[in-house]
């Protein structure tokens, strides 16, 4: 044996080289099965529940965030939270490194402005229905005596707004004041500057054309 | 000679301290109306403690702290309570906040007041409550009370004590002509600081654009031990974390406070203010205010009490209404324009500059980022100004965070040098305004969800107690039934045996018809079948004209109600089986998320007409629903109020009915 291999030294090369190639393929096959990185399911829809808003307002299809984070563990697609909007998306397609997909409309669009529930109060007749419906319990009151929404809890899912028998709640934008109030980027006009000359010129035929 | 080092960066832009150093410091005197807000730089807004028409005297608290980082407002002077409500004052958003009004009376009488001139004989802690009693705070420009700065490392050792006498920002001499005035004052505040903190060193830095000031300092400051530095003029060497690099050579870690590295930095004007409060038993009621600008005639500073209206000061140093273009508060560099003169000056009003439309020209538009990289050198942070930019414009907080956003100090050195005349700081004003925003929404989430799982719990918790409770009732009444028979001398065995075989008899049976989904569907198609053969019959009858037909067509209504019923049983059967729903009653959130996710699901496949059509058929629905309930509740003779109430929504619901009605008509019309 060791005389044949000795003269073929070509044919003895390859053989060793098949191998190694052989050892270290078993090597890392059985490292791949024995330190297999454990994708936990509910370690993956912990993270991606807290990167969920949190409104609990069931838009995605789920009630409540915590069902669609598993189901979002568990391979559902990503976009379906108008609340998160494209933020929401963004940091969640960079937790588990999918493709960014934009907002599924069918669900709902993203909204501008957040908006918090507001109880008309002279108009409650105190009958605990909007209480029983929301999520996160940011109603305060009690039978038959008038409630009112904590706006600083209110998540704006207007999950009570159906289930109020008199219709007196309404989604309104946040009373901005002092300590609420941010500063903005400046004025986007101010951003985009005609600095090319003939660009200007170009511009002026054609509100000379439009006008 | 001691050695002085430098910051990177800085500029040197005009000071134009000039003019308003030609007189010494003027009383402003009482104005008729003082105006004191009740928010606070940092920590809660204060709570009122007096009544409209009260009677207040000054140094009089009319306003207490709500928590540890918040301040009590005192009256500036005496006087009655005019209002307290929604007044502007000197922000840059605009907002009106709650303020307190005083009418002042003249008399400027004092509450009763004394100080500890022996404070020495007291504890730290017991001068830094005077101190916070007082109300004082950074009267440089942040306003952070200087009581929490003091008392905010009581462990970590001070090894060095830095008094602020920079004041690098153009325009500004409120500092210079106090310590010129009031240096003896000044060096007796840093004797009460050093009794709170024992530092090792005592460095009072002032630039060396004010020898006169020096010069005062260095007198009163013999044989004390505090050493009074000179420093080189640049602007923002007034800046905390710049001062400390200058005098001590040590730089403040990012996201760490001077005192973790052994110092604490006090401003000059709030050294005086703690002699006040400490010694003479003065809470900060009034402060140096540089009035200047083209716009005034007579630029000087003026000692104000704090609520004076900016109007009422600026006519004081001759104010050409007519010639000013905007009012600032603080300097041409760190300063915003005041929504209105009539704003109150406040405790970080350092100056109020009145420039002329020449003076301070209204920045031109900015042009593009030529990347030129000045801003990067003039950055006395050390940070990438237009990196900063760029991400700022993207939205990319991440990459700003990671970039030490929060390290820039907003000093505006980056905006002087830019040649494109970019607004920067506002890019970094709002971007950090928009990552604190984003950090409060996470915690806002973090609570919601708390909040929902700990409600989750309690539903579950009151679902099993119910059925707990239902277990109980069943088993006594078992038990009862037990009791009746045992009584009746049954063999017990006997009956077991019976039960027994009960048992068994039925669950053959269940499983002679298999599951309880097959049987359903079973019936189902087994009245179906019925139901066919027996209208194949009517058919056959009334093709015939048989009198049968009659008695045919009763028995066919009778087995589609039968198949409708057997249908519906099966339908809910398959619901409760459905993950993620409940069974109907167990959970109200979960019934209305499930209407709402089906409504949502429908709604999306709707054209604009139907969606409408659909919400005018809603509507009309809950307005029958709503009379139906005021028709009752009247039968019923119910509460006036519920009645009225019902009225107003079937009213409002018939409104919205008809304003839907033109939504839809308009929409077949388009």
């Amino acid at each position: 044996m060791t005389l044949l291999l000795a003269q073929y030294p070509l044919f003895s090369s390859l053989l060793i080289l098949a191998g190694l190639a052989a050892a270290c393929g078993a090597l890392l096959g059985y490292a791949e099965q024995r330190f297999k990185a454990e994708r936990n399911q509910v370690a993956v829809a912990d993270a991606v529940n807290n990167l969920l808003p949190q409104t609990q307002c069931g838009q995605c299809g789920y009630p409540g965030c915590r069902p669609y984070a598993e189901a979002i563990a568990a391979g559902e697609a990503i976009n379906k939270c108008p609340p998160g909007g494209a933020a929401g998306i963004r940091a969640l397609a960079t937790l588990l490194d999918v493709k960014l997909l934009p907002l599924d409309k069918e669900h709902g669009e993203e909204k501008t402005a957040p908006l918090v529930a507001f109880i008309r109060e002279d108009e409650c007749i105190g009958c605990t229905k909007c209480i029983l419906a929301c999520p996160v319990d940011a109603i305060l009151g009690a039978a038959k005596q008038m409630h009112t929404v904590i706006s600083a809890l209110c998540t704006g899912c207007d999950l009570c707004v159906e289930p109020c028998p008199v219709d007196c709640i309404d989604m309104v934008s946040p009373h901005e004041s002092l300590q609420t109030w941010r500063w903005q980027l400046p004025d986007p006009s101010s951003r985009s500057v005609d600095i090319i000359a003939t660009d200007n010129v170009l511009r002026a035929a054609q509100r000379d054309r439009a006008a | 000679m001691r050695r002085i080092f430098s910051f990177h960066g800085g500029v040197n832009p005009p000071a134009n301290k000039q003019q308003s150093l030609r007189k010494p410091i003027a009383d402003a005197g009482i104005p008729p109306e003082l105006i004191l807000p009740l928010a606070q730089p940092a920590g809660a807004p204060a709570i009122p403690v007096v009544t409209v028409g009260e009677r207040v005297l000054k140094g009089q608290v009319i306003a207490a702290a709500h928590d540890v980082d918040s301040l009590p407002v005192h009256a500036s002077s005496s006087g009655t309570i005019h209002a307290i409500d929604e007044r502007l004052v000197a922000h840059p958003s605009g907002h009106p906040t709650s303020c307190i009004v005083i009418a002042t009376d003249g008399r400027d009488e004092w509450v009763s007041h004394s100080g500890a001139s022996d404070y020495r004989a007291l504890a730290p802690a017991d001068v830094i409550q005077l101190i916070r009693n007082a109300g004082v705070a950074g009267l440089g420009g942040a306003g952070f009370p200087s009581a929490a700065k003091l008392s905010a490392a009581p462990h970590t050792p001070i090894s060095t004590l830095i008094i602020n006498g920079a004041e690098c920002e153009p325009y500004i001499t409120a500092d210079d002509v106090l310590m010129r005035e009031r240096a003896a004052d000044i060096i007796k505040g840093i004797d009460i600081l050093r009794h709170i903190l024992a530092p090792r060193t005592t460095l009072v830095g002032v630039e060396d654009n004010k020898p006169q000031a020096i010069a005062a300092l260095q007198a009163a400051a013999q044989d004390t031990g505090t050493e009074i530095v000179a420093i080189p003029t640049k602007y923002p060497s007034g800046g905390e974390t710049q001062l400390i690099e200058i005098l001590t050579g040590k730089q403040v870690p990012s996201g760490e406070l001077p005192f973790q590295i052994g110092v604490i930095c006090q401003n000059a004007g709030s050294v005086a203010a703690i002699f006040d409060a400490v010694v003479r038993g003065r809470p900060l009621l009034s402060r140096v205010i540089t009035v200047t600008g083209a716009s005034v005639r007579e630029p000087q500073n003026f000692q104000v009490m704090l609520g004076t209206p900016m109007r009422y000061l600026l006519e004081k140093a001759g104010y050409e209404a007519g010639r000013n273009s905007r009012i600032i508060m603080g300097g041409s560099m760190m300063g915003f324009t005041v929504p209105d003169s009539g704003v109150p000056v406040v405790k970080t009003t350092n100056c109020v500059l009145a420039p002329t439309a020449a003076e301070l020209p209204v920045p031109p538009p900015a042009q593009a980022c030529i990347r030129c990289g000045l801003c990067a050198e003039a950055c006395p942070a050390t940070l990438l100004p237009q990196q900063l930019f760029w991400f700022a414009q993207g939205g990319e907080f991440d990459k700003l965070e990671a970039h030490h956003l929060f390290d820039c100090i907003e000093c505006g050195a980056c905006s002087y040098v830019c040649p494109s005349k970019i607004p920067l700081v506002q890019y970094y004003r709002a971007a950090k305004a928009d990552i604190l925003q984003r950090h409060r929404d996470r915690e806002q989430a973090r609570l919601a969800r708390l909040r929902f799982e700990t409600r989750q719990q309690r539903v579950e918790r009151a679902g099993t107690e119910k059925e707990a409770r239902r277990v109980a009732r069943k088993q006594a009444a078992q038990q009862h039934i037990q009791a009746t028979r045992s009584e009746s001398q049954e063999d017990p065995i006997q009956a077991a045996i019976a039960r027994a075989n009960a048992k068994k008899a039925a669950q053959r049976a269940r499983a002679a018809h298999g599951s309880e989904l097959e049987r359903l569907e079973k019936d189902v198609v087994a009245t179906h079948t019925r139901l066919a053969t027996a209208t194949a019959k009517l058919d056959e009858a009334l093709a015939q004209g048989s009198e049968l037909a009659v008695a045919l067509r009763e028995g066919v209504d009778r087995t589609r109600a039968k198949l409708a019923a057997a249908e519906r049983t099966l339908r809910d059967y398959q619901r409760s089986r459905q993950p993620g729903f409940a069974s109907p009653g167990a959970d109200m959130t979960e019934t209305v998320l499930a209407k709402a996710i089906a409504a949502r699901a429908a709604e999306a496949a709707l054209s604009p007409a139907d969606k409408i059509r659909k919400d005018l058929a809603k509507l009309q629905q809950r307005l029958n629903k709503s009379e139906e309930l005021l028709a009752c509740s009247r039968r019923n003779g119910d509460e006036e109020k519920v009645i009225v109430a019902l009225e107003a929504t079937v009213a409002r619901l018939t409104e919205k009915l008809s304003a839907a009605q033109q939504l839809l008509n308009s929409a077949q019309d388009s």
